[in-house]
């Protein structure tokens, strides 16, 4: 509880409980996360669980798989792109009813 | 709240959009019937007749919906916010693009999702099912979207649309997060919506389309791509 409040956006709080929350940093908290996981792999290191030539490559394995993720996230963001073309459409025509209206009432419709 | 009892305040910051401007007066009052509402208009002291219009259009819809509040000169969005909010009578806010990419029949949406939830934010998002963009390229998607990932890894807003400038506050929230912010152009609006999140405000988002009709507009040379990364590492420094 206390680690998801420290690390989780507060979006769900109240105003009221507002003035309370968050005084840390953003880049603590990354730093503390950074922290915490190298722990776990000096850890590692010591305990010998993995072989030590495994071990050690385990910050590039890191590294690399949160750069692939990164690549993944953007090619699939790219794909599923939302566009919405016949919104141009509708624009045009409601610009037309705009421009219709305003001139009868005088308003000055002429291009910028 | 009482929904009868809400005036909504439009800002709307203006520079040579002369035309624009009048459509989207003429669509907001078609798609906002039985709201409260006034229209704000922060001109920069645009040198198209700007203000001309914006007079003919008071003498059409009445001089206490539409508030021309002009400055001098270009003097940037986030006063222009400032400006306008000091001549906000209502007890919400929206701020609006004037060059029609952001259309005005999203507005009930946004008073719908607040009156539902009780958001102090409601921000439009034009990245998820329901929202879309029209007229950007493959590159301009793909910077976006890259833009967006890493935005999102580093930050962990609570919200898809960082960068978007369509939204709802509740006037008090606007005055508060407002205050604290010291960014311009785009990074100006990550900053807000960022700044906000941490103070833990509620805030929902909508699905919007946005049409981009400003033709070549590639904002996003080197030195785009520079001033974007300032903002990601002063935002996670400071926020």
């Amino acid at each position: 509880m206390l680690f998801t409040s420290f690390y989780s956006p507060a979006s769900h709080w109240t105003p009221e409980l507002v003035f309370i929350a968050n005084p840390v940093k953003h880049v603590l908290k990354l730093l503390s996360l950074l922290v915490v996981i190298s722990a776990l792999w000096i850890g590692l290191l010591q305990a010998s669980i993995i072989p030590q030539s495994h071990t050690w490559l385990l910050p590039i394995y890191f590294i690399v798989s949160l750069g692939c993720y990164g690549l993944f996230m953007v090619g699939v963001g790219l794909m599923r792109f939302p566009t919405c073309p016949q919104e141009a459409l509708l624009l045009q025509q409601d610009i037309a009813e705009a421009k219709d209206f305003l001139k009868q009432k005088g308003v000055d419709v002429g291009s910028n | 709240m009482d929904a009868a009892k809400n005036k909504y305040s439009i800002i709307v910051p203006t520079y040579n959009e002369r035309l624009n401007i009048a459509l989207i007066v003429y669509l907001i009052f078609k798609h906002l019937r039985d709201v409260d509402f006034e229209i704000i208009v922060v001109d920069d002291g645009s040198p198209d007749g700007t203000r001309e219009v914006l007079k003919q259009l008071q003498d059409l819809y009445g001089e206490d919906r539409i508030l021309l509040r002009p400055r001098a000169k270009k003097l940037g969005l986030g006063t222009a916010y400032v400006h306008g909010l000091k001549h906000a009578s209502g007890n919400f806010v929206v701020i609006m693009d004037a060059d029609l990419s952001h259309h005005p029949k999203y507005l009930p949406s946004f008073i719908k999702k607040q009156m539902e939830t009780g958001a102090s934010i409601v921000t439009g998002t034009r990245y998820v099912t329901g929202g879309g963009v029209h007229g950007w390229n493959l590159m301009r998607k793909l910077t976006s979207r890259g833009a967006n990932v890493l935005a999102q890894t580093l930050l962990w807003p609570c919200v898809s649309d960082l960068t978007g400038s369509f939204r709802l506050y509740k006037k008090s929230v606007l005055e508060d997060v407002i205050s604290s912010c010291v960014s311009k152009g785009y990074v100006f609006q990550m900053e807000m919506i960022v700044r906000a999140s941490r103070k833990g405000y509620h805030i929902e988002e909508v699905p919007i389309t946005f049409v981009d009709r400003v033709f070549g507009s590639s904002k996003l040379g080197g030195s785009e791509i520079v001033e974007y990364l300032k903002g990601l590492i002063y935002l996670m420094i400071t926020t």
